[in-house]
Formats: structure tokens, sequence, C-alpha cells
């Protein structure tokens, strides 16, 4: 996994809240290999027209948000659909780091598994972020993940919470699974505690 | 004295392989379940030379890409649809997973089947690539949805690294009017709590109007909990749930069957344990709901008007509600009973139950539907089954298009679209833009609502046709 330090980029003002992954991504782009890329499918069906064309009013759309890493979004943004492909889609974009009031709980999971960072902030301090970046399209956002700091474009810093395990793994760049991976004792005994205490569950188990 | 614990709390604490000092945990999976879709797992597994651990706690079934039409993949909309469910009977081959494939007795819908076949159990920490896993939570097992890398993960491990979710009880009393069912319940808790209002949190349905729920009303209540924004919805189990679950193909049998209830006895939350969040809601006087809008949260009774987005609180609340009703088609104050309707779909994970099925039937026997209605069983097994008790030829003599068992136009990855501007009356659990096709436009209700609108060809209380109202 790509490791995430620091970032100072251009941020994208979403504003519409309850943005749900069909929106981030039809369902009828998910049947596709990763390797062809999911960015041309970000937004699909808000960035494009029927006839292929770019609609001009939305924001990706427009300079100089084209360029943006960042996404700053509303409340509980990416809910419903488990599908991965919502977070292939943005990080295929480039987009690097998503803030908001509040995540879809599958989504935020799934960014973290992908090197993408998203920062839960108040929503008045994201709004305020928001409405910053309409007024003057364009201004950076920093990022600091180690000190788990953002600053605004008019200089502000804003302090956020990530849990340590998630902050580590994304610093480091780790692979999750890999590190599991080293822990295939630590599992086999659970199971065999979990098998002895309770019969019955040794049928849920059974076999390799 | 121990410290009085919720259902989730015993169930957390069973599977924690490892616990860190920061609060996540090395969680244990019981049982997992995959799809079609979960083709992305497949190949990342494959492509780090790693195998399914343990397979026989893995299973999977053909059910978002499968046609509803037949039941060979030369049978689905295109070749690259098709491809889709070829490329799963090669991963069930390779991996060796117990696999439902389509063409099976036991295929259907992964949150139809898991139930229908036991695998759902209480107690067990339950995973799939499907946000609506939520639905197992029903017979008190932790279940919940995953994304592709989560699901790598469990293949080769059997484990999950969580965070640990806050509780939030939600009380249902008051006894629910004739026409008014499970769905509509769960419509009436969003439209409450928020589409992200329980984001973080495991729901535990509880109450007197809960507790009087069959188990099938049961699943389409946790069904929805992810559109709450829930990380799983969940109900105590009781002996309605053991005596569904025994002798199904992989339950425990004989002697361990009855351990196993004496432990799943000791599951329901303790007399005075602690939830993060308390949410009571009465019912007495609920009506069928309806949703106007393109989140599931915008739930009305259908006696009331579209809403005016001038009312509501927050500039970005009144944005959104103005594009949804933009998107809709609608326009601020519209009476909902007797709005045209184009087309209606009675299928998916929420709703494409047996008892689903006899709730619309009864709504349509002797009627003709006035427009297009799909009908699809949320697995074969329904669909036997509703075939043995006359339910299709109700459909079928009604102008019903009776189908093959599948996820359908709930999502539409197998062709079963609703067309650009068509307004739908889906029994299914999402209404997103572009949900059952680009354009299309959700009214989510119950499937005696659905099956009212069939009959009238307008949004309609289904109460009226009851004799009610």
């Amino acid at each position: 996994m790509r490791p995430f330090t620091t970032l100072a980029a251009v941020a994208a003002p979403m504003d519409a809240v309850n943005v749900d992954t069909d929106q981030i991504i039809p369902a009828r782009f998910l049947k596709y290999p990763r390797s062809g890329g999911y960015g041309g499918f970000l937004f699909h069906d808000l960035r494009f027209g029927d006839d292929g064309s770019e609609r001009p009013d939305f924001v990706l759309n427009q300079e100089p948000f084209r360029a943006a890493q960042i996404l700053v979004a509303n409340t509980n943004f990416a809910c419903g659909s488990s599908r991965e492909g919502a977070v292939y889609a943005l990080a295929d974009f480039g987009i690097r780091a998503v803030v908001a009031p509040s995540f879809g709980d599958i989504f935020h999971a799934n960014c973290l598994k992908n090197g993408l960072l998203p920062i839960r902030l108040p929503a008045a301090t994201v709004a305020a972020l928001r409405a910053a970046l309409h007024a003057a399209p364009g201004g950076r956002i920093a990022i600091d993940l180690a000190q788990r700091q953002l600053t605004a474009p008019g200089g502000s810093s804003h302090d956020f919470e990530i849990d340590p395990h998630w902050q580590r793994m994304l610093l480091e760049g780790l692979d999750e699974l890999g590190l599991t991976l080293t822990q295939l004792a630590e599992i086999e005994a659970f199971e065999a505690g979990y098998r002895a205490a309770r019969p019955w569950r040794a049928t849920l188990m059974p076999g390799p | 004295m121990t410290t009085p614990r919720t259902m989730f709390d015993k169930i957390w604490d069973a599977h924690v392989v490892q616990a860190r000092a920061d609060g996540t945990a090395l969680l244990y999976v019981d049982r997992h379940m995959a799809h079609e879709g979960s083709h992305h797992a497949f190949r990342d597994l494959a492509a780090r030379g790693l195998g399914v651990r343990r397979p026989r706690q893995n299973f999977a079934t053909a059910d978002h890409y499968v046609p509803t039409t037949g039941r060979r993949a030369a049978d689905a909309a295109s070749p690259e649809i098709a491809g889709m469910i070829e490329t799963f009977d090669r991963n069930m081959a390779v991996t060796g997973i117990t696999a439902f494939p389509l063409g099976d007795p036991r295929q259907g819908i992964v949150h139809v089947i898991g139930p229908e076949l036991g695998i759902t159990l209480p107690g067990l920490v339950i995973a799939c690539g499907d946000s609506h896993t939520s639905t197992h939570g029903a017979f008190g097992a932790f279940a919940f949805g995953i994304g592709q890398s989560e699901m790598t993960h469990v293949l080769a491990t059997q484990t999950l690294w969580q965070t640990r979710p806050k509780t939030m009880r939600i009380s249902v009393t008051g006894r629910l009017a004739a026409g008014v069912s499970a769905k509509d319940v769960i419509l009436a808790i969003i439209a409450r709590v928020g589409a992200g209002g329980a984001v973080e949190h495991v729901i535990e349905y509880a109450g007197a109007t809960i507790r009087a729920q069959g188990l099938e009303a049961r699943l389409t209540i946790c069904n929805m909990s992810i559109e709450a924004g829930a990380r799983a919805g969940m109900i105590a189990p009781d002996d309605a749930v053991y005596t569904y679950l025994e002798g199904r193909d992989f339950a425990p049998r004989g002697a361990l069957f009855a351990q196993a209830v004496a432990a799943w006895r000791h599951l329901p939350s303790d007399p005075g344990a602690a939830f993060d969040r308390e949410v009571a809601l009465d019912v007495a006087g609920l009506a069928p709901m309806v949703t106007w809008g393109t989140s599931p949260e915008d739930g009305v009774a259908i006696t009331e008007r579209v809403p005016d987005p001038d009312t509501l609180a927050g500039a970005d609340e009144r944005e959104s509600a103005r594009r949804a009703l933009d998107y809709m088609g609608l326009v601020p104050g519209t009476p909902l009973e007797g709005l045209a309707i184009d087309r209606v779909f009675i299928g998916s994970c929420t709703n494409a139950r047996l008892s689903d099925l006899r709730a619309a039937a009864a709504v349509l026997r002797g009627s003709r539907a006035r427009v297009p209605v799909l009908v699809v069983p949320g697995s074969t097994a329904v669909k036997r089954q509703a075939e043995a008790e006359g339910l299709d030829r109700v459909f079928i003599a009604a102008g019903c298009d009776w189908r093959e068992a599948g996820c359908s136009m709930c999502v539409g990855m197998n062709g079963d679209l609703v067309a650009a501007g068509e307004r739908c009356v889906s029994t299914s659990n999402r209404n997103f833009p572009g949900r059952q096709g680009k354009g299309a436009r959700t009214h989510l209700a119950s499937p005696a609502m659905a099956a009212a609108a069939a009959v009238t060809g307008r949004l309609t209380d289904v109460r009226r046709l009851l004799g009610g109202a």
C-alpha cells in the first residue's frame, strides 16, 4: 500500500449530504478488473452526460478542481453499498484524502485498506472548509498524518482523530493482510479454545 | 457481580483473537459468504499466492449478476455479465468453497439463503462483501458488510481487524395496523434516525412489536439497518429462531444442536445492560410508508404530501432535497397517494421471502396489474415454495412477470433495469439516483403497497384495497 505521510493539495468541495457509493461509482462498472483503472468511472453519471460529454456544473469538471487530490464532503459521505470500487475510483482519479463530518462505515474501512485517508472533523469545521474552497477555488489544504493535523487554506489548523492502528498502517504503507499472516499461530490457538469452550461450534469449522 | 452486557458485547467478546491497546481487535469470523461480485478478492488472493484458509467456513452463491429469465450463464443479458457468472464458477472450483451456483436448488440471494440453509446462526460473527449482510443479525448474529480487501483478509485468515462499534437500542412498541408491515416499521425508523444516524453503531431492535414479528419480518428490519448507517442490526434470538434452524443443512445436529440452543439462550442482552444510545418508537398509529426522495430516510406515510425543501433545517439539506425532487420529477405539496407510476418490482434481500410474496399476492389476487410488474423470488427455494402454494398462478393471472431468483432490479447488475424517467414502486432497499437504472425513479414500499400500486397504476394506500382506511 502506498504510504500516506503528508499532503498539500487542491481540495474540491462537495456539498450534498448522504452521497452514496452508487453515485461515486454506478453498479454497472463494478464488473471490470482494477487493472484497467477506475478513475474514469468516478461519479460517472454526475460527471458525464448521456452522450459522454462532461457536465460543466460538476465540481470535478471545473478548474482548478480537476487537479484536486482532496475532497471536502458532507455528512454520511459514501453511505450505502459496500463496493470497494468507490475507493478504487477515487484513488485512481487521484484523490488521496476525503474530509467529512461522517462516513459510511464500510467505505471508511475500505479507504484505510487502500491508502486513502478519511478524515472526520466537526460539521461546522467541514462546512467552513467547503465555504472557503467555494470562495477561493484552488485553495490548498495541508494534511500531516503523523501530527493528525489538517491546515485549512486560510491557515487555521484542525486536529483530527484516527485510530492509532490505522494511522500506523497508513504512515508506513503496511499491508494489513501481510501483518496478520505472521500471527496465524495465535489464530490457531484461538480456534482450538473456541471449539473446546462450546462443542457445537466445532460443527462450524469441520475439516481443514 | 459482573457488569450486564449487551448481546453485541457478548458476541464481540467471544470472538476477539487479539485485542490491541488502541481499541482495535482481530475478530474471528465464523462464517463468510461471497457472491459473483466478490471477484476482486479472489483475484487478489490468487495474486498473493494464497488459498482459502478455512474453506468449510466460507459459502458462496450467484445472485448479483444472474439472469432471472433462465438458469444458464448463456441466459445473461450480455456476454460481459455471463462472464461474471463463469468467473464465479471458476473461482469456486479453485478455492473449494461450498458454492450454490446458478442452477443449484439452493441458489438465491445470499441474505435469503443464509438463514434458509442454517448458515446463519445465533452468536456468530458473519461477514459478506455486501452491505445488506446486516440481515443475518435477525437471528442474533453480529453480521456486517465488508469490502473486497477485507474479503481477501477473511479468506486468507478467517479474521478481520475491527474497531469496536458503539451500541444503539431501538425499542419499538405498539401494535401494527392491518396493511402495515415490517418494511413500514424500518422505513419509519430510518426516517426517524436518519440515513447517517446510526453510523459507527450496531443497532439492537427490541420491544414488544419486534418480539411479535415473524422471522422473515425480523430479517426485513435488520436488512435495512445499513440504510440508517449502522454497522449491523440485530434482534435477540428466541424459540422461533431455534425451531426454524433445527435440521437446516448447515446447522448443528442432534445433541450438538441442543447444546447450541442452551448456549444461545444466554445471548440476549442482560437486564440493565447499557447502550450508548436509546431510541423509542411507538408504531401503533403507523400508516403504510413510501419514500419520495433519493435517500432511504425520505420515507413518509402514504397519506402525506411531497415535502417542501424550504421547510428543512440546514442549507445543504434543503439543496439536497431540491436535487432529489428534481431527479424524482416531483413538486412539493403533491399528494403521494394517486401519483402515477410506470412499473413495480417485488423482490430483493429486503422483501422477497415467502411471507412477502404472500402479502403481495393477497392484494393482487383476482386483480389485473395496470403496469408491468416483475416478481423475483429471493431464492430458488422460495420460488418452489411459492409455486407449491399457487402464488405464481396469482401473479401470472394478474399479468405479472414471474421470474427466477436473484438480486435483479434492486441493483440492475444483471440487466433487469428501470428505464430513465420511469417511476418504479420497489420493495427493495435503496432509492439512490440510478440505483435501478440510470435516471430511474424509485419509491420504496412494502410488498403489499407495491402490489396495491400495481393494481391501480398509482401510489395507493393498500388499506383501501384491504377494506380498511
